[in-house]
């Protein structure tokens, strides 16, 4: 997985509430493999008419916004399905930073799987990014997940983020490879589990 | 003496393996359910090189691609029917039991897993699918996860979690004649938003809850997600038992008797503490349609539509213009007066024999003015409702009886609901485009869109109740 240390980049304003993952990429989309280029279809009935033209008002069908690495979203991003292809679709779109007031759970889980970065902040200050955006879209903003700030024009906001995902990021670690380290734990658990609770197997 | 400590406490110090310096846990997993959509996982997996580290505890259901209208075996489009098969091939491979598309436990995974007896209370239970919440009616602590997740519980039988919030969410009194549990749960995430509910674990309570059959609580538990809570749970009590006893894979004779013993014990303690607490009367609820695009913009039915210039906030009124726009409402429109194009009964939320009984009882002997199809959650739940002539009653109000699977509610098997159409659907999400691109979505319950065929628009289910029994 790519670490997160910094970024300066355009930035996109998606000010819809409740932004949810059959929105990022619809169901449809689903059995494509990540190979086929899932950047390709993200957001795709937003970005797209029936007809497959280009909806020129969405954000990021905007000249200024086409190549944008990061996304101002508004509350409740990405929520709704488990689908992990959605932080695939984002990710391989080019977005390495969605900035948001609240985040779908099961979305930030995986976008932190997956290099990433959930950035939490105010409601008025995604507004203000927003507006700010708005104003000068080409104006990149800057994320710093050290420093936990975006810079924006001559603007600091600060963001939040779980400190276990933000040491994750820095690191670009695999939790699998961190687990592989508790394995005499589980084995050892896992023994006395069977004999705690015995009904917890299935019975067949 | 102990702390008091609330059910969810009690499920999770019962999984935590090791809880890292960092605050994350690692957690033991009970029972993993794995679908077709799980294939990016075992691709994973394969990358890795890595084995299913307990398949005896991992199942596989197919459920999200199958065909739910027509030949089961004939699928046309090869895309679909290649994701049927990899699942086949990725639990052969790895011996996990699967209830394929011949199988006749086949079903809605998460109506299969209650009723073959693998969900159980006390159990953590995880699947790849966000709906999972739904096995928390059961008292277990179940939530979806995403494929990197997935395959991290397939090769170690363990997730990292931070332990979320608390918040108790309790339904004072009895839900009225004709009321559902779905439109409890629609009344609760309007309460309380499609964010109501992050980064916590609800556990239901209250006299209303407690009330609640098996298959209501289910229905109940699989929307907590709707408001953001990855998890929804009830404490199990004699509903719980009574319905677990008997089922195939759960325990039986003196193992049963022992895990009685410990399920009883599952329930919060007085005095222990949540982070947020709700309250509700159940005799406030009325019968609930949706008219946005998200599960919150939810209304009893004999409201109107919303109107953006009578909104004084500007975020709010650009979020409500939106929503009539791509719904095809006019401001203020009573919902009861909202024409619909088809109906659609099935899913995870609302396809189990109670659901259908309650669909039967409204349509028997009447005729539906739009078409519609029935989709039971499960295969077994087919056969019961075709026991008690069920299909019989939505055959002859000319509604289609289709086969199990997630069909119309995510229309991935091909079953979508057409451009502009507007459809009452018993489903769990009214999101654009959800059921088809340019689909227009109503949620509500089973006899809510049994209502809605007979009369061919939104409308109160209780007057067409009068006199019927139910």
């Amino acid at each position: 997985m790519d670490k997160f240390i910094r970024l300066t980049a355009a930035a996109c304003p998606l000010d819809v509430a409740n932004l949810n993952t059959d929105q990022l990429l619809p169901a449809r989309f689903l059995k494509l493999p990540r190979s086929a280029g899932l950047g390709a279809v993200l957001l795709h009935d937003l970005r797209f008419d029936a007809d497959g033209r280009e909806r020129p008002n969405f954000p990021l069908n905007q000249p200024a916004w086409r190549d944008a690495r990061i996304v101002v979203g508004a509350r409740n991003f990405g929520c709704g399905s488990s689908r992990e292809a959605a932080v695939y679709a984002l990710y391989d779109y080019g977005i390495r930073c969605v900035i948001a007031p609240s985040f779908g759970d099961i979305f930030a889980g995986n976008a932190v799987q997956n290099g990433l970065l959930t950035a939490i902040v105010s409601d008025d200050e995604a507004a203000a990014l927003v507006a700010m955006l708005g104003e000068k879209p080409s104006q990149p903003l800057t994320v710093d997940l050290e420093q936990q700030t975006i810079q924006c024009s001559n603007r600091t906001f600060l963001f939040a983020i779980d400190p276990v995902r933000r040491t994750r990021l820095l690191n670009g670690w695999d939790n699998i490879a961190l687990t592989d380290s508790y394995m005499d734990k589980i084995a050892a658990f896992k023994t006395a589990d069977r004999a705690r609770r015995p009904w917890a197997m299935p019975c067949h | 003496m102990n702390a008091p400590l609330t059910l969810f406490d009690k499920l999770w110090v019962a999984h935590e393996i090791v809880r890292r310096e960092d605050g994350e846990a690692l957690l033991w997993v009970d029972r993993h359910y794995v679908h077709e959509g799980s294939f990016n996982a075992f691709s994973k997996l394969k990358a890795r090189g890595a084995q299913v580290a307990e398949p005896g505890l991992t199942f596989g259901v197919a459920d999200h691609y199958v065909p739910t209208r027509g030949s089961r075996r004939a699928i046309d489009n090869p895309d679909i029917a290649r994701m049927v098969h990899t699942l086949e091939e990725n639990t052969a491979e790895h011996g996990i039991p699967l209830f394929g598309l011949d199988d006749p436990r086949q079903g809605i995974v998460h109506v299969v897993g209650p009723e073959q007896g693998l969900t159980l209370p006390g159990l953590l239970i995880v699947c790849g699918d966000s709906h999972t919440s739904t096995h928390g009616a059961l008292g277990a602590y179940a939530f979806g996860i995403g494929a990197s997740e997935v395959a991290h519980v397939l090769t170690t039988q363990t997730l990292c979690q931070r332990k979320p919030k608390r918040m108790r969410i309790i339904v004072n009194g009895y839900l009225g004649p004709g009321i559902a549990a779905k439109d409890l749960v629609l009344a609760i995430i309007a309460r309380i938003s499609a964010d109501g509910a992050t980064g916590h674990a609800v556990e239901f309570g209250g006299s209303a809850i407690r009330a609640l059959s098996m298959e209501g609580r289910l229905t109940l538990c699989n929307m907590s997600i709707e408001a953001g809570a990855r998890s929804g749970m009830i404490a199990p009590d004699e509903t719980t038992f009574e319905y677990v006893k008997g089922r195939p894979y759960a325990p039986k004779g003196a193992a049963f008797e022992q895990a009685l013993e410990a399920w009883s014990a599952l329930t919060t303690d007085d005095g222990a503490e949540f982070d947020r607490e709700v309250e509700l009367d159940a005799a406030d609820i009325a019968p609930i349609v949706t008219w946005g695009t998200s599960p919150q913009d939810a209304l009893p039915i004999d409201a109107s539509v919303p109107d953006p210039a009578r909104e004084p906030d500007a975020a709010r009124a650009k979020y409500l213009r939106e929503a009539l726009d791509y719904m095809g409402l006019m401001p203020g429109t009573k919902l009861a007066n909202i024409a619909i194009d088809r109906i659609f009964i099935g899913s995870c939320t609302n396809a189990r024999i109670e659901d259908l009984r309650a669909a039967a009882a409204v349509l028997a002997g009447r005729a539906s003015k739009v078409p519609g199809l029935v989709s039971p959650g499960s295969s077994a739940v087919k056969r019961q409702a075709e026991e008690e002539g069920l299909d019989r009653i939505f055959r002859d109000a000319g509604l289609e009886w289709g086969e199990s699977g997630c069909s119309m509610c995510v229309g991935i098997n091909g079953d979508v609901v057409g451009p502009g159409e507007r459809c009452a659907s018993t489903t769990n999400r009214n999101f654009r485009g959800r059921q088809g691109p340019g689909a227009r979505t109503h949620l509500m319950s089973p006899a809510m869109a049994a209502a809605a065929a007979v009369t061919g628009t939104l409308t109160d289910v209780r007057p067409l109740l009068a006199g019927r029994k139910v």
